[in-house]
């Protein structure tokens, strides 16, 4: 995938504002050592190989694929929490990955993060109050009263009663945790906030109403979210465009609506089948294109096209000299130019 | 003609220091052979206290069964032995549980863990159970069966690993598969795979499978009929289609509608059941879902334990609570 693509994304600019984030060229590599006195690098992780995208002021950007394809680590690099191996990751007009210290944590307010599992992502020891007052004091914001009041009004937005303050974590059931979770991020006024998987450790109809209550949010407070999740259905519900990666590429981004009616990479093609609808009249008809093997490992990924181990028409296939690069087949539908894979 | 397995106002406790957990409290249904049901609800609903109590796998103390009977193919398997109750796990009922990665044993091959149920339940000698590992393994996808048999489970990814998993189940040719979320711990199109290699080998050796899972495309594709479960009771009881096309009680069409659908055309806003499922450590008197139905200003149900929901059949086969609120639609 080369630098250039994916820098303008049709007809999702007449929807939203300006290009608030964008992307290019991202490559996170995770070195493997081994020795026993001196540590040598023996191979890299390739755990996000080369990515770029834009999310525009308001929009939500879905990020999909199976475990181990770079989603959170794509997350985890646009905040700087890992520092890329290489690319530009230009946040509002600054280019995060020159930035270190004080002026890095400046920027940090600005983007947040929601995260997986309720559970492990709260201090056990702190309370509701301690918990979303911390990144008020690290970034120096609402002193003395007006912290408490800002406080209330936290608890409020992410439907808590502003009395729990003083309770702790484990009084909490797994979808009041996510709501704490939510109100930590929001705490800021952040603009940008990556929700990594923030709904799959719940049970179906709490996971509704944390939806729900993302999407308020979103709209309360003019958030723009990098909405990272396995399950398609959930992130087509929230999102206004859809990034599917696999193995650290991404193989098709386009708008929700679009990815689902037309759908052009094998992968996505296999991935949306897979899903089975809750609805046992349409699941009688329904063709299902199941995959064969396993996800390869990114330590050894296959050369050129990714997808080559994985693909139907691996026998006839000529992919393995060229690397796919993202292509505009349609104003907003960009795909990974693989021949084999763009057809049916 | 008797079912294959007959439940029977089934009573499942935990006693805890803090109180006793009605963990299933008084469920009632049966299974047909050779058909797929699918027991479906939230975590903590009773799903899987169901299910070890028809193995007779609850952990006693803290858990007992204390009321009610399980007769599988004529048999009361809550009074028979211990040692008969051995002598039908992994034969006639078989198991598969949800995670791949911790329910096989890491420091046996993968050939000795299927071979140990063969040998076992058919008395086969080591050479015969060799063969019959193999063959099992071709039959669930394995490729290389012959070499892979003598791998350890961590040279196996997830989705090879529920294989190993199904392949042990089948081995012995059961009546009865139950199988206990067997892909939430694993990638969608993992997913698929697994399922319908499930699906399949249960159509072709004709065992009937009770699956729990807390996905309702899962039970939409594959179900044959499905009881909905709410706080240790069954709310819900019918065919797929009467449950997703016809469904009765609020908690069901609450569950129904919470799920966003991928063939959803229009943006619209989740419906949500608000609150938490109610603690089982009290006891609950009248309907379960009182708390969180939407009627429940204006719901006269009665809060006393004798006048609890019964089931009710409002068309053939399908059942529901006999809750008055929340059989009526908003």
């Amino acid at each position: 995938m080369t630098t250039e693509s994916a820098t303008t994304q049709g007809s999702s600019e007449a929807k939203f504002g300006e290009t608030l984030l964008s992307v290019k060229g991202l490559r996170m590599y995770f070195p493997v050592t081994s020795g026993l006195f001196v540590q040598r690098k023996v191979a890299d992780v390739r755990a996000v190989d080369g990515i770029s995208f834009d999310v525009k002021k308001g929009e939500t950007l879905g990020l999909v694929g199976e475990s181990g394809c770079g989603k959170s680590t794509t997350g985890r690099a646009i905040l700087q929490l890992h520092r890329p191996t290489e690319g530009t990751v230009n946040f509002d007009g600054t280019e995060l990955t020159e930035l270190k210290g004080a002026g890095l944590r400046r920027f940090r307010r600005r983007m947040q993060m929601i995260f997986q599992d309720p559970f492990s992502s709260l201090n056990p020891r702190m309370s509701v109050a301690q918990i979303i007052s911390e990144p008020l004091a690290i970034h120096g914001l609402y002193k003395g009263a007006e912290r408490r009041e800002r406080l209330d009004y936290i608890l409020n937005a992410v439907g808590l009663n502003p009395t729990y303050a003083r309770r702790y974590p484990h009084e909490f059931s797994g979808g009041q945790r996510q709501r704490i979770g939510i109100g930590r991020a929001l705490a800021v006024e952040p603009d940008f906030i990556v929700c990594d998987e923030p709904v799959s450790a719940l049970d179906v109809s709490i996971q509704a109403q944390v939806i729900n209550l993302l999407e308020d949010l979103q709209e309360q407070f003019d958030l723009t979210y990098l909405f990272i999740a396995h399950d398609l259905s959930v992130v087509k519900h929230i999102s206004d465009r859809i990034a599917v990666m696999y193995l650290g590429h991404i193989v098709e981004l386009a708008e929700a609506e679009e990815l689902y009616l037309n759908p052009v990479h094998a992968y996505t093609r296999a991935l949306l089948s897979a899903i089975p609808i809750p609805d046992p009249i349409v699941e009688q008809t329904r063709d299902r294109i199941i995959l064969e093997g396993d996800v390869p490992s990114p330590l050894n990924p296959p050369k050129g096209c990714v997808f080559r181990t994985r693909c139907t028409k691996k026998d006839q296939c000529k992919c393995s000299d060229t690397v796919p690069v993202l292509e505009e087949i349609e104003p907003g539908h960009w795909v990974a130019n693989c021949q084999c894979c763009m057809t049916k | 003609m008797a079912r294959l397995l007959e439940v029977e106002d089934l009573q499942t406790y935990f006693f805890t220091d803090e109180g006793t957990v009605r963990a299933v409290d008084g469920v009632s249904w049966g299974i047909e052979a050779g058909e797929t049901l699918a027991l479906v609800g939230e975590s903590g609903c009773g799903k899987s206290v169901t299910a070890m109590s028809i193995l007779r796998l609850i952990p006693n103390p803290p858990g007992r069964i204390v009321g009610g009977s399980i007769t599988f193919d004529g048999l009361d398997l809550l009074n028979v032995s211990d040692a008969e109750m051995r002598a039908i796990r992994g034969n006639r009922i078989a198991m598969i549980f949800q995670e791949p990665m911790t329910s096989l044993n890491p420091v046996l091959t993968i050939g000795q863990q299927i071979r140990e149920a063969i040998e076992l339940h058919l008395g086969m000698n080591e050479d015969e159970a060799t063969q019959k590992a193999i063959e099992l393994l071709e039959l669930v996808g394995i490729p290389e069966a012959e070499q892979r048999i003598q791998d350890y489970p961590h040279q196996f990814s997830g989705g090879m690993r529920q294989r190993v998993m199904i392949a042990m189940a089948l081995s012995c040719d059961p009546k009865l598969l139950i199988a206990d979320e067997p892909t939430t711990a694993l990638d969608v199109t993992i997913q698929a795979q697994i399922l319908e290699i499930m699906a399949n080998l249960c159509s072709e050796l004709g065992t009937a499978v009770l699956v729990i899972t807390h996905n309702l495309g899962v039970v939409a594709r594959y179900a044959d009929r499905v009881n909905v479960m709410y706080a240790g009771q069954i709310v819900e009881m019918g065919t797929a289609v009467d449950i997703f096309k016809n469904p009765q009680h609020a908690y069901t069409r609450g569950l129904m509608a919470s799920v966003p659908r991928l063939d959803d055309t229009e943006h619209t806003r989740l419906a949500t059941i608000e609150g938490q499922p109610p603690l089982l450590i009290q006891e609950i008197n009248g309907c379960a879902f009182r708390p969180r139905c939407t009627k429940v200003s204006g719901c006269h149900c009665s809060t006393t334990k004798e006048n609890n929901p019964k089931l009710v059949e409002v068309e053939p086969g399908h059942w529901v609570a006999d809750c008055p609120c929340c059989m009526t639609a908003d």
